[in-house]
């Protein structure tokens, strides 16, 4: 089955492998040509997203007021439920509230392992780096605030996506802003609003799929893997199409053929990988401790000063909440169709669990890149290394031989994050087009395509396509998380006075 | 409420012998045997969202196949020698689910056969037997 599912694809890109061949024999040829071509088409549309406002000297990208106030209007309308249902949360992780005799269904701890698979990826390594050498160490501040408040957000859509989701006759469910979207708002009487974000969010989605969650990873693992090779030396250079078609390949066999396997071995390892990145992490920062309260220092002054990197506590503060927005995804709605799988009779609590996201996400693994890059010093680089080598390099200062663990680590993580971005982009595919067995093979084809694409493509291209089409989801998104917040919170509240009086209990 | 013999099986032709030994305890006694067949699964693990998706349907599924192919044998063995066994098909972690199947059935003794995997196995992920020989709230019969 293998062997034969392999061959049909080497088969349908037999073409494209023929005449990138010859292509690359000169060099640069193929990706330079990707690269021209689709860099004005990646630029229009960023610089409609990103429409800037200038304030204080600095242009702000509207999109990013846009989450953060989201954000921070959820924290207190839902009176900081971030904080106060932290360890709650924590207990319904762990199963304590499960009903045992559900054992065999989708557990709380399944679905965010799920989502969280779906969102740690070069957002976590790539995205922080850039983020530190645009905006200064201060940005790593910034991102941990907005982690905290996008943990809000995050509980808002992964509630209603369980609460709105299609329960299927056969037993399968999918859930969604799609689905909440269009549900929700026809309950409150604006049917018509709802259909029409529904779809518009579905085709950003189906852009982010395309862009921050294939494009990117595989430009980014890619970039890595050149970096440890030997850079301009290495024999991987110029082969990003080389790169692309085979990481393409093996993404096709699991999403397309369905080999469970491969699927199964890196929702293993990936896990595995996250310790030892965060380990390693501890590691050097407690061999730098020595550095470490200069470092909080650096973080602390430059979240809050008035002029230096690129406009100071501001462009600290676009660059960190920028960041964290595209690693943790909180009111793009995309985590909400992970969720959407738990057994519950309560939806609310699959959106208490979902606050941890952001959280794991953030809070820990992007500080934890921050961290190091800052207190390595590697952040004074300036603009020239940026994303993933600057990341590596930092590691490698302190443990040499970690950009290989890095590589690894990157490659994995960009593989779990596209599997994940698959779904989701074909779940919104399939809700444009029709659940179909044919439409959802047309997507994962193209789906394919991109990943040689994003391969080839020049860091700046990639980035300013990922980020448009991924912030474009929360346009639609986060319009129904304002119009349906009251539904979550009488949900939150009536459930948490039953709490607070007994009446759900933990299972002994 | 009637005493109960739990009898543990995993369709191997251990689960047949353990069968014959539990059926010999319930008619000499004439204590209720109920029949357990645990399907491996942690709530721990790292999936897909396509398998988080059909997770459902796929739960029905191997709790129908495990009745048909596992369990049912064994009840036409237990019929045969003239005992009537209660079925009962649960994921989890074998050891787990029968201690708690134990405390929640008024248990008086457990039976399920020694699975013989490989040594090494047995070293690295221990066996259902010694795991439940540790935490059941009850005597334990392993028949090799």
């Amino acid at each position: 089955m293998l062997l034969r599912l392999t061959a049909l694809l080497s088969l349908l890109f037999m073409p494209a492998l023929a005449h990138a061949q010859e292509a690359a024999a000169e060099a640069d040829g193929i990706d330079a040509a990707i690269n021209n071509a689709v860099a004005p088409i990646s630029d229009a549309i960023a610089a409609v997203i990103f429409f800037t406002v200038p304030i204080f000297g600095v242009d702000v990208p509207l999109i990013v007021f846009w989450l953060i106030i989201a954000a921070i209007i959820f924290t207190f309308y839902f009176n900081f439920v971030n904080f106060r249902a932290f360890f709650h949360a924590i207990e319904l992780i762990r199963g304590d509230y499960s009903n045992p005799k559900d054992a065999g269904e989708v557990t709380h701890f399944q679905a965010l392992a799920t989502a969280l698979s779906g969102t740690v990826g070069l957002g976590n390594i790539a995205g922080v780096a850039i983020a530190v050498s645009l905006g200064g160490p201060g940005a790593t501040f910034w991102m941990i605030v907005a982690g905290l408040f996008s943990m809000s957000s995050k509980f808002v859509e992964c509630t209603l996506g369980v609460k709105y989701r299609n329960e299927y006759p056969d037993g399968t469910v999918s859930g969604g802003p799609m689905y909440y979207l269009s549900k929700g708002l026809a309950e409150k009487g604006m049917g018509g609003l709802g259909k029409f974000l529904a779809v518009f969010f579905a085709i950003c989605c189906i852009g982010g799929a395309f862009g921050g969650g294939n494009m990117f990873q595989a430009n980014q693992s890619f970039q890595q893997l050149v970096n440890v090779t030997g850079d301009e030396a290495s024999w991987f250079a110029d082969k990003g199409w080389l790169f692309g078609l085979a990481l393409a390949i093996l993404v096709g066999v699991v999403i397309i053929g369905g080999i469970k396997s491969i699927a199964r071995v890196t929702e293993k390892v990936v896990p595995f990988m996250a310790v030892i990145y965060l380990g390693a992490g501890l590691v050097i920062i407690l061999i730098n401790i020595t550095a470490l309260p200069e470092a909080v220092m650096l973080i602390i002054t430059g979240a809050f000063s008035a002029e230096g990197v690129a406009g100071g506590a501001v462009g600290a503060m676009i660059q960190g909440i920028r960041r964290a927005a595209f690693s943790n995804e909180a009111g793009l709605g995309s985590a909400a169709i992970a969720h959407s799988a738990v057994r519950t009779n309560e939806p609310i609590t699959e959106g208490l669990v979902a606050l941890h996201e952001p959280f794991i996400d953030t809070v820990v693994i992007c500080t934890m890149t921050a961290l190091v890059i800052v207190i390595t010093g590697m952040h004074q680089t300036g603009g020239e290394i940026g994303g993933v080598e600057l990341t590596s390099m930092a590691f490698g200062q302190s443990i040499s031989w970690f950009p290989y663990v890095l590589a690894l680590a990157v490659i994995l993580f960009a593989f779990s994050t596209m599997i994940s971005w698959s779904y989701y982009g074909s779940k919104s595919w399939t809700y444009l087009f029709g659940e179909s067995r044919t439409m959802d093979l047309i997507f994962k084809f193209i789906f394919c395509v991109f990943v040689v694409l994003g391969a080839t493509m020049d860091l700046s291209a990639v980035i300013g396509f990922s980020d448009s089409m991924i912030f474009a989801m929360a346009l639609a998104n986060i319009v129904g998380l304002y119009i349906l917040a009251p539904v979550v919170k009488a949900d939150l509240d009536s459930y948490w006075s039953r709490l607070q009086t007994g009446e759900i209990r933990k299972y002994a | 409420m009637a005493e109960v013999i739990l009898l543990g099986i995993d369709g191997s032709p251990n689960s047949e012998r353990a069968a014959d030994m539990a059926a010999d305890h319930a008619k000499s006694t004439g204590r209720r045997l109920l029949v357990a067949h645990v399907i491996e699964w942690s709530p721990y693990t790292f999936n897909t969202p396509e398998e988080n998706e059909v997770r459902h349907k796929r739960r029905e599924e191997e709790i129908d196949r495990a009745e048909a192919h596992v369990v049912r044998p064994i009840v036409e063995r237990l019929k045969k020698a003239g005992v009537e066994g209660e079925i009962v098909v649960r994921h989890g972690h074998a050891g787990e689910v029968l201690s708690q199947l134990a405390r929640e059935h008024d248990v008086k003794q457990i039976y399920i056969g020694r699975i013989g995997q490989s040594r090494l196995r047995e070293l690295l992920f221990g066996s259902v037997a010694g795991s439940l020989v540790q935490i059941s709230p009850v005597p334990v019969t392993v028949v090799p």
